[in-house]
């Protein structure tokens, strides 16, 4: 479904993407894990149109969407959730699902469809639905979260990437926030590609995973064959030597 | 929806009958600045409050609109109407062109360039003589006249300007509440966060800059014609900074709180006349208090004033 080659990305004079290449099948959900530093957002960005690459191939079914400018990439049907949430603070739960849905205001299909979506997204997080009126940034950071991940979905995305899902949040609230991933893929058939530095459970939900480091793919493979690697063991899952993991 | 409604046409009340109430005279003139810095509040705030962009030239814009109009309608004998327009939509042409390299900017940059822009505007009105008039400015501006109705009185140009400020406001109000509000909003809260959602931040940033001078220009081109003499002083620095002071002490990102802040900044100075040199003093310093005490503007400082002061006055009773 979606499908990098070679693809190189810098930030002004620094290399961030060196060759990443990378695909994902429809309905599958991959997990790309490394450090800090490694281009996992880079690799998000590029693919969204934020940080457009420099050099390289990025087709999504098949097209080419490479040097599309981000309106375009939602329009085709990529949505991202950024890095640390990024809910519009001072703008109500609705109002900010209904941004998601921004560019299909335009198209023809009207707000009935809209709403409906909206109604499905408040079956997968209720908590959203009790809170439609309150001003996001009232919110806790797991419900923030949730809203995040709904107004993507408010584009009516086929492929969903996201940035850290677990960012900041408690134990329970990430299982829960995984739990809704899985039944997207199973109810909706989305494709996720997900981003994460909590690499054990990102690589227990995902299909696959790819292991990045100073911006090159160093590893990939099946999520249960990476659990059992190693070096993954040693350097991102904290086991024979915690303390390298505890920065 | 309909409490909107219900203020909208409670405030229009207000402009129709205040003539009635102030008896006409000097007032009204003032209360046709009021009109005027409305409206130019109103175009700033749309930038500024909503999509969180600063402009320290705004009173750039409204002198070319005022400019335009009135070289147009003296040495080449347009008709008003007719200037009006034009002058917009050449304000609003040239807005747009300058607002993809400027718009790229953020922050402190973004008001250098802006700041920098309006400086030129200004030097130009001062500096092309014979287009302008230079520094001595620029009169015989014929008023408007609309069905055999000349606008040359104080009561007549209020009806006008207010009518204007009124479209200005309904226009605004509709905006601010549809989807593109919400995006401006969106962009001025979270960039990254509108952009990968689909919204076009560069252009919609670059298309508000464009309406908020279009609106400017339009007050321009009827102050022209309502004072019928214009002069480099009226569009300087020091407007462009009075212009965002009535926006934040009004409320950013409201529409009838650039209304209280328009109003509030322009009758101030008429009321404190009476303290002789002491006035801009306690301009300041009522100025300072204000900004201290209601962050969020006039618009959500009064209501929470009122609310404080219901609820001492309940409290009373009981500690008696």
């Amino acid at each position: 479904m979606l499908r990098l080659k070679n693809i190189n990305t810098y930030y002004g004079k620094v290399h961030a993407l060196k060759n990443v290449s990378l695909h994902l099948a429809a309905g599958e959900i991959v997990t790309l894990i490394g450090a800090n530093g490694a281009g996992k957002t880079t690799i998000l960005n590029t693919i969204s149109g934020v940080t457009p690459a420099s050099a390289g191939e990025i087709l999504f079914c098949k097209e080419t969407v490479v040097s599309l400018t981000p309106d375009k990439i939602v329009q085709r049907g990529i949505s991202q959730v950024p890095e640390g949430r990024q809910v519009f603070k001072p703008l109500s739960v609705e109002d900010n699902l209904e941004l998601g849905a921004y560019l299909r205001y335009r198209s023809r299909e009207g707000k009935k469809s809209i709403h409906r979506d909206m109604d499905t997204i408040f079956t997968l997080f209720p908590r959203l639905e009790e809170r439609r009126k309150q001003l996001a940034g009232t919110m806790s950071g797991g419900e923030q979260q949730m809203l995040a991940i709904g107004r993507a979905l408010m584009a009516n995305p086929k492929m969903l990437l996201l940035d850290e899902p677990s960012m900041g949040l408690a134990p329970l609230v990430v299982q829960e926030i995984f739990r809704v991933l899985e039944r997207l893929r199973q109810e909706q058939g989305t494709t996720i590609l997900l981003v994460e530095q909590n690499a054990k459970a990102a690589l227990k939900l995902a299909d696959r995973g790819y292991v990045l480091e100073t911006g090159k793919v160093i590893l990939e493979g099946p999520a249960d064959e990476l659990l059992e690697n190693a070096e993954v063991k040693r350097a991102y899952l904290g086991k024979d030597k915690k303390e390298m993991w505890e920065r | 929806m309909k409490r909107d409604l219900l203020l909208f046409i409670g405030f229009s009340l207000l402009v129709l009958l205040a003539p009635q109430l102030f008896s006409g005279g000097y007032l009204m003139n003032v209360l046709v600045f009021v009109g005027i810095n409305t409206m130019l509040s109103i175009a700033l705030n749309l930038l500024l409050g909503y999509a969180g962009q600063i402009s320290l030239g705004h009173a750039g814009f409204f002198g070319l609109g005022a400019y335009l109009s009135g070289i147009l309608t003296t040495t080449y004998a347009l008709d008003p109407w007719f200037a009006m327009p034009l002058a917009a939509a050449v304000v609003g042409g040239m807005a747009f062109l300058i607002g993809f390299p400027i718009l790229k900017l953020k922050g402190h940059y973004l008001a250098m360039a802006t700041l920098g822009l309006g400086i030129i505007i200004y030097i130009v009105f001062n500096e092309t003589v014979e287009l302008t008039g230079g520094p001595s400015g620029l009169s015989g501006i014929p008023n408007l006249k609309i069905a055999g109705i000349t606008f040359d009185s104080d009561v007549k140009n209020y009806y006008l300007i207010w009518t204007a400020t009124l479209l200005v406001m309904i226009f605004s109000l509709n905006l601010a509440g549809s989807r593109v509000g919400r995006a401006l909003r969106a962009v001025h809260d979270s960039e990254v966060a509108a952009r990968v959602l689909g919204v076009n931040s560069r252009i919609l940033k670059v298309q508000i800059f464009a309406l908020s001078a279009v609106i400017s220009s339009l007050a321009g081109s009827l102050y022209a014609h309502t004072m019928t003499f214009i002069s480099p002083a009226s569009f300087g620095f020091n407007f462009s900074i009075e212009l965002l002071t009535m926006v934040v002490i009004g409320g950013l990102g409201s529409i009838y709180g650039s209304f209280l802040g328009a109003a509030l900044l322009t009758l101030l100075p008429e009321f404190l006349r009476g303290a002789n040199d002491y006035d801009i003093i306690i301009y300041g310093g009522l100025l300072m208090v204000m900004v201290m005490y209601m962050p969020g503007g006039l618009v959500r400082g009064i209501p929470s004033l009122y609310r404080y002061l219901v609820k001492s006055k309940k409290g009373e009773p009981g500690h008696a």
